[in-house]
């Protein structure tokens, strides 16, 4: 698949049962005003794998994630979204891609003319799903995020933990192959944050989506790699003494610093690591 | 000038291929085209008034005052019902566009239109363009028509003068080329009140603050290109109609 360009809009709204990483980056560099933001960035992730981004602000995390979805176009390198090679993909075309990925902004992003409902459906209205369909689909996703008794009300109405659980419905009511959550929890209070990290968890654990999740609050990160989420007890421990020794195998973590990626590997290899500037990090 | 230029075409090329939002489209309708009425009325209606009243002092050196429907008619239908109409709509509604769609770029919706596979071009763009371009054709005719309203109400309120002479002689001085005239330009300052305004929306950078500035410069530079384009188009009718 390597190199290859989805060559019909087709073909790209039919994905995805590419055999291969879902994400896959190769050398990518990006950079905004003569500063250098992303260098040789490299990594990839499997199906079904959750790959935590971590790292000081401004060290391009944002950056790395809107380049998955397609939204800025590196300056070098290249990057394969379920196959696709997309840095060299027609606008068009992203647009059918971007159908199977979902993306929490960092603010939320919801827009602010339209009702919870709307914002939510805002999708199944431009596949033009049927008001019926997309009604229970926009309760469903609702309920999910335990936000159903908001389906009427305006962005401005609902508190910043509620439009990030919005903004979580919105990202999955297609049933995305892809999410990519953009800093989640940023500015919230520590209780808000772990609903919205068990959300995440749910999702994971629930639907096996595929995720990229940046953040910079380690303890989301280490809530993520060490629970689990069970539809009968909820957020629980992963426990030490089980198969996964306490931490969940499909959760990854990459560490960027400087424009560059200084730690890609699981969660074990993250604590264990002897990097000064990592243990500095996680200290 | 090369982004403006790309948005210009992408807004364009949009209108004839599907989708069209034809909801948004007739919502930007009536936020650009009823809510600009009362402004249209208010200027269209003055300006003839004062048009009136200026004009017949110069008028009466040479026993002309007869003649005052006439020039108030002519300079409303060729320029001052476009142009004016063209500058308070862009104070209007170049300034709205620019900072909602300001506000739009600085939270990231844009960017999340996007990422739900919605080209803001064709969603945000392409009905203000459409929009703007209509409603100014129409909102021009109103100002137009109660531009000599106006004028024939000073004209013959406080001048003294006859209306059926004013209304006829306003009538009679108008002809095709004029008329054609200030319909055309319209035309061009929606396109550019439309383009513009977004233009600078969509570029926006540095939170809050660079709303603002976006907002300044959308009207800035509107009511600049409206008032060059103007001259142009008067140029280019005056060739073609020879007046």
């Amino acid at each position: 698949m390597r190199g290859e360009t989805a060559s019909a809009g087709a073909a790209v709204a039919e994905q995805p049962e590419h055999a291969g990483p879902v994400v896959e980056f190769e050398n990518v560099s990006i950079g905004f005003d003569g500063k250098q933001v992303l260098e040789d960035v490299s990594f990839t992730v499997e199906r079904g794998q959750t790959l935590i981004i971590l790292g000081p602000t401004g060290s391009g995390k944002s950056v790395l994630l809107k380049l998955a979805n397609g939204l800025l176009k590196p300056d070098s390198g290249s990057i394969r979204i379920f196959g696709h090679e997309i840095t060299a993909m027609p606008e068009r075309e992203i647009f059918e891609l971007r159908a199977h990925i979902g993306m929490v902004f960092q603010e939320s992003a919801l827009f602010d003319s339209l009702t919870v409902e709307d914002n939510v459906a805002y999708r199944l209205h431009e596949e033009h799903v049927s008001e019926d369909e997309s009604h229970k689909r926009v309760v469903e996703a609702l309920e999910f995020v335990e936000l159903g008794h908001a389906i009427d009300k305006f962005p401005s109405e609902l508190s910043g933990g509620m439009r990030r659980r919005v903004s979580i419905a919105r990202a999955i009511i297609s049933g995305p192959d892809l999410i990519l959550y953009d800093s989640p929890t940023g500015g919230l209070d520590p209780i808000t944050s772990t609903t919205i990290i068990e959300l995440v968890m749910k999702q994971r654990d629930v639907s096996h989506t595929t995720s990229l999740l940046v953040t910079q609050r380690l303890q989301d990160a280490f809530v993520l790699a060490t629970h689990r989420y069970d539809a009968k007890q909820g957020m629980r421990p992963i426990a030490k003494d089980g198969p996964d020794r306490g931490v969940d195998p499909g959760t990854k973590f990459l560490i960027l610093n400087d424009s560059r990626v200084i730690f890609n590997g699981s969660t074990e290899e993250l604590v264990h690591s002897e990097d000064p500037w990592i243990k500095g990090f996680l200290a | 000038m090369q982004d403006y230029s790309v948005l210009c075409g992408a807004a364009l090329a949009d209108l004839f291929t599907p989708p069209l939002y034809w909801s948004d489209i007739f919502t930007q309708m009536d936020s650009i085209g009823v809510g600009s009425m009362p402004i249209i009325l208010l200027t269209g209606f003055f300006t003839g008034c004062v048009l009136a009243l200026q004009s017949v002092t110069a008028l009466k050196q040479f026993g002309a005052v007869s003649m005052t429907g006439t020039l108030v008619a002519l300079s409303m239908v060729k320029e001052l019902g476009p142009v004016l109409t063209g500058l308070m709509v862009s104070g209007r509604n170049a300034a709205g566009m620019a900072s909602e769609l300001g506000s739009m770029k600085v939270t990231e919706q844009l960017d999340a239109m996007r990422a739900l596979g919605t080209d803001p071009i064709r969603k945000l763009v392409t009905p203000r363009l459409a929009a703007t371009v209509f409603m100014l054709f129409f909102l021009t005719i109103i100002a137009d028509a109660v531009g000599i309203a106006g004028g024939a109400l000073v004209a013959t309120n406080l001048l003294g003068l006859n209306a059926t002479m004013y209304l006829h002689t306003s009538y009679q001085s108008l002809k095709y080329g004029d008329v054609v005239q200030g319909l055309v330009k319209p035309l061009f300052s929606g396109f550019i009140i439309a383009t513009v305004g977004c233009y600078f929306g969509m570029k926006t950078t540095g939170g809050t603050q660079g709303v603002g500035k976006a907002t300044t410069q959308a009207v800035v530079v509107s009511s600049v290109f409206i008032i060059i384009v103007d001259f142009l188009v008067s140029r280019l009718m005056i060739g073609i109609f020879g007046r």
